[in-house]
């Protein structure tokens, strides 16, 4: 099992054995319990369900606080599922920790972006924007020409154009884990991972590099 | 205690070298030639701290050959071994940014 539900704290810098400064994401890396083991004769596929930050019981129904009962574990409020190997040894109210990282080089690192709301194409994609001198008025901020003539007579698909901004889902791959506190149940990544501070963040194992 | 606290602390040096903004100060740095360890002494005066805790830095201002030259330092880095006082200065600015337009006797902290 190579995945965690996790909570990005906040960044920091810490001194590496040379000296040098490494900027760091500080990552509360479960506790994590498991609430459902797919498999594949029932299921047809292998994976666990973990679950994440504890919940209060009254404020599930009925339907939800009878799986964590079968799976004899305390309500939790965030259910992740992640795929896992056929002869993995984790089975339902199993507790994944911040350790299962301490062989792990690169993580790809998943999480819900800062949401900046509807916004234009300077802000959204770096344009240009129009003149502030010459002249330029009514164009600062706008896109300037979105096509061409008669043919083909539409604009392009993909074409980019102002929109929602921030707030999906967005993954960061091949970041390096700096430090595993098993005491404290934290990993330290390098650099930024996607998210604002206390937000909810899946770390899995890097697919790309091992 | 907030875990961010804790690595924080984790990585202050045990003695915080002691000089103010203003001062003259003989900074030893400590850089690797190959497999050689050596201690490079850079001096200036202290322009500006900034940040707090682990992160602090510190800006400190020579003029090497005509040339005004400024380096920042991470005051609780490894690489910064000991930080000199050789004279304190009188200042009344938290920051001496000012002292990058002066030349010659106006640049001088008293």
């Amino acid at each position: 099992m190579n995945a965690i539900i996790g909570r990005k704290v906040g960044m920091t810098q810490i001194f590496d054995e040379n000296g040098v400064q490494i900027p760091v994401t500080v990552i509360e890396a479960g506790p994590c319990v498991v609430v459902q083991r797919k498999n594949s004769e029932i299921d047809g596929y292998d994976a666990v369900q973990l679950g994440f930050v504890e919940q209060k019981p009254q404020r599930l129904g009925k339907a939800s606080l009878g799986r964590f009962a079968k799976a004899e574990v305390t309500p939790r409020r965030f259910l992740r599922e992640f795929r896992c190997e056929a002869d993995s040894a984790l089975k339902s109210g199993d507790e994944v920790k911040a350790d299962i990282f301490k062989d792990i080089t690169y993580v790809d690192i998943s999480g819900v972006s800062k949401g900046r709301g509807f916004q234009g194409v300077v802000k959204r994609y770096n344009f240009g924007g129009g003149r502030a001198s010459h002249g330029g008025k009514s164009h600062l901020r706008s896109p300037g020409s979105i096509g061409c003539r008669e043919w083909p007579g539409r604009v392009f698909k993909n074409k980019k154009m102002p929109g929602q901004m921030g707030n999906r889902n967005v993954t960061t791959q091949n970041i390096k884990v700096v430090q595993v506190r098993e005491e404290d149940n934290v990993i330290l990544v390098r650099g930024s991972v996607p998210g604002p501070n206390g937000g909810l963040v899946l770390v899995r194992k890097a697919i790309k590099k091992g | 205690m907030n875990i961010l606290e804790k690595i924080d602390l984790e990585n202050r040096k045990e003695e915080m070298p002691d000089f103010e903004v203003g001062d003259a100060v003989k900074v030893h740095v400590r850089i690797r030639e190959g497999n050689n360890v050596r201690t490079q002494i850079y001096s200036g005066t202290v322009i500006a701290r900034d940040g707090h805790g682990a992160t602090e830095t510190f800006t400190v201002r020579r003029i090497s050959y005509g040339e005004g030259v400024e380096r920042v330092f991470p005051v609780h880095a490894p690489v910064v071994e000991k930080v000199e006082v050789d004279r304190k200065g009188k200042v009344r600015r938290a920051k001496l940014y000012y002292a990058r337009k002066l030349k010659g006797k106006k640049a001088k902290i008293t």
